[in-house]
């Protein structure tokens, strides 16, 4: 069993620290995994994007053409990255600031107002993790304890106070997720 | 659980660092340019001076930071460096004469888009620099092409252990890809640096400070040209000798190819990926996955063209590694180049199509 997925948004919103923690949970959970950033000259406010496989063998390519899972969270990575899911695969995207619709009908489509989300409970910084909750009750790729675990042993002892801020998020973004039809 | 905190999630980078520290480095010197400045940071950050004496020194200049090295390595000192190909470029000099000298150290070189200044996004187009010799005279460097994060590791520690065994610089040539991904990676173990002791008996030639014996002179040069030939011919013995040695690779599936894909580094990664596609179309596609680049697994390449139909090599290049796998081919079957340039990734499916228009017919 492989996953590949493709998270992508804006600079600043987290994208790559949420792929991080979606990796490093996989890794709790046993599996092979690859964390592979776009590292070109990415600034906040530009786009920015990883790539995240979770698999029970050995992983190829780091580098993919086509995804199973793919994350949105602004137009431009909308119009990238809709092509290329693979036929049947999972499209979950932040309707804020989108301009248009995901199109494709062979594919499963999901949104999280996940910005709103983070306005609304005055926890912006928690955006990802609200988006990550969303995926996780989707696809449950790896299991949110294990999430919580990997926050626990990655964040340094003085950021551990945010460790409920963060797991309450992950809980908004399962209740709020919605499939479109 | 205690096997769980053995494996660690961190960037190719990183691990570089970190393996540096735990095989007993004494000293990294080197100056910040992307892809690879994780290596320096996370030295700067793990602190290596508090804890086993190492030091990290970030120099003025690429070119100082080789200097560095050769002063380092003529004392004895296990040392390293890494930089990105245009800062490669500079260290060159400095490469040729630890060659010449006949010092131990490892360069690290994560490629990025050239020539010239380039781009940051990753490249291989470095391998006839580090293979053929990037600077002056008849030398060769150990080339080592990790293709994972844990072979960031694991290769930092064996490409010093080669340079110590030959007496010789290795390179460690990865590109940005295997530099900024993060995987699983087991350490490799603590082991202590070498008292000053140890260093005079492992390393006699060293200068370690004139003590009831003859005085040890490092130099590269010699004003004799029959000096020169004899030092020239000493390195040829040493390099026959790796090559009959050292010589690493790893093969996917090739036992009952027809054709065979050859890549190194984060193309093979690519590579193994195509394999699995050609497979599904009925293609029997292998993949050689050549370890060290230099001494170059020809031997292999010699045996595997006499049950092939032909070769394609896949490179982040304009086509540099094909050139040695077309003489050990020798024209008895097909050699065949596919590759990006300039920081662009080929992908798996584009690249299957290359091989079915250049191969399958």
């Amino acid at each position: 069993m492989k996953t590949e997925i493709i998270i992508a948004g804006f600079g600043g919103q987290g994208v790559l620290s949420m792929g991080r923690i979606l990796a490093y949970a996989g890794m709790l959970q046993g599996k092979e995994i690859t964390w592979m950033p776009a590292y070109g000259p990415e600034q906040r406010g530009g786009t920015a994007n990883v790539t995240v496989i979770l698999s029970d063998e050995r992983i190829s390519s780091p580098v993919l053409q086509q995804f199973d899972i793919a994350v949105v969270l602004n137009q431009p990575s909308m119009d990238k990255f809709e092509p290329r899911l693979k036929s049947g695969g999972i499209l979950l995207y932040d309707s804020n600031g989108m301009t248009r619709k995901p199109k494709r009908k062979d594919i499963s489509i999901y949104r999280i107002d996940a910005t709103d989300m983070a306005t609304e409970m005055n926890a912006p910084k928690t955006f990802n993790m609200i988006v990550l909750g969303g995926l996780l009750q989707v696809v449950p790729v790896v299991e949110i304890d294990k999430v919580m675990l990997g926050l626990q042993n990655t964040l340094p002892e003085r950021h551990h106070h945010l460790l409920p801020a963060n797991e309450a998020a992950l809980r908004k973004g399962m209740e709020i997720v919605e499939k479109e039809e | 659980m205690k096997v769980m905190e053995e494996i660690k999630l961190m960037k190719g980078n990183e691990a570089i660092a970190h393996a540096a520290i735990r095989c007993g480095c004494d000293g990294y010197f080197g100056y910040p340019i992307t892809p690879q400045s994780e290596v320096m940071e996370t030295l700067m950050q793990e602190k290596p001076w508090e804890t086993t004496g190492m030091v990290v020194l970030q120099a003025e200049s690429e070119v100082a930071a080789i200097n560095m090295v050769y002063g380092g390595a003529g004392c004895g000192k296990k040392v390293l460096t890494s930089s990105s190909s245009p800062g490669v470029s500079l260290k060159q000099e400095g490469i040729s004469y630890i060659a010449c000298a006949e010092l131990p150290c490892l360069i690290v070189n994560v490629m990025r888009g050239g020539p010239g200044l380039g781009t940051i996004q990753p490249s291989q187009a470095d391998y006839f620099q580090a293979v053929k010799g990037g600077g002056h005279g008849d030398y060769k460097l150990i080339v080592l092409a990790p293709s994972s994060v844990q072979e960031m590791a694991d290769f930092t520690v064996l490409a010093l252990d080669l340079a110590f065994k030959y007496n010789t610089p290795s390179m460690l040539l990865a590109d940005g890809i295997v530099g900024q991904m993060m995987e699983k990676v087991v350490l490799p173990p603590f082991v202590p640096r070498r008292t000053e002791e140890e260093i005079r008996q492992q390393c006699p030639w060293a200068t370690t400070g004139k003590v009831n014996r003859k005085s040890n002179v490092i130099t590269s040069l010699a004003l004799q040209a029959e000096e020169m030939e004899e030092t020239n011919l000493r390195l040829q013995r040493k390099y026959a000798q790796i090559v009959e040695n050292e010589v690493r690779f790893e093969e996917v599936q090739c036992d009952d190819a027809d054709y065979i894909l050859v890549a190194f580094g984060s193309c093979a990664r690519v590579g193994e990926k195509v394999v699995e596609l050609a497979r599904n179309e009925g293609i029997k596609l292998g993949l050689l996955r050549p370890i060290t680049l230099w001494p170059f697994p020809t031997k292999e390449i010699q045996r595997l063209a006499k049950q092939v139909k032909g070769f394609m090599s896949l490179e982040l290049s304009a086509g540099q590694m094909v050139e040695d796998v077309r003489l050990a081919v020798n024209g008895t079957v097909p050699v065949e180049f596919y590759g990006r340039q300039g920081g662009v990734v080929p992908l798996a499916e584009e690249t299957l199509a290359a091989l079915k228009e250049k191969l399958v017919k």
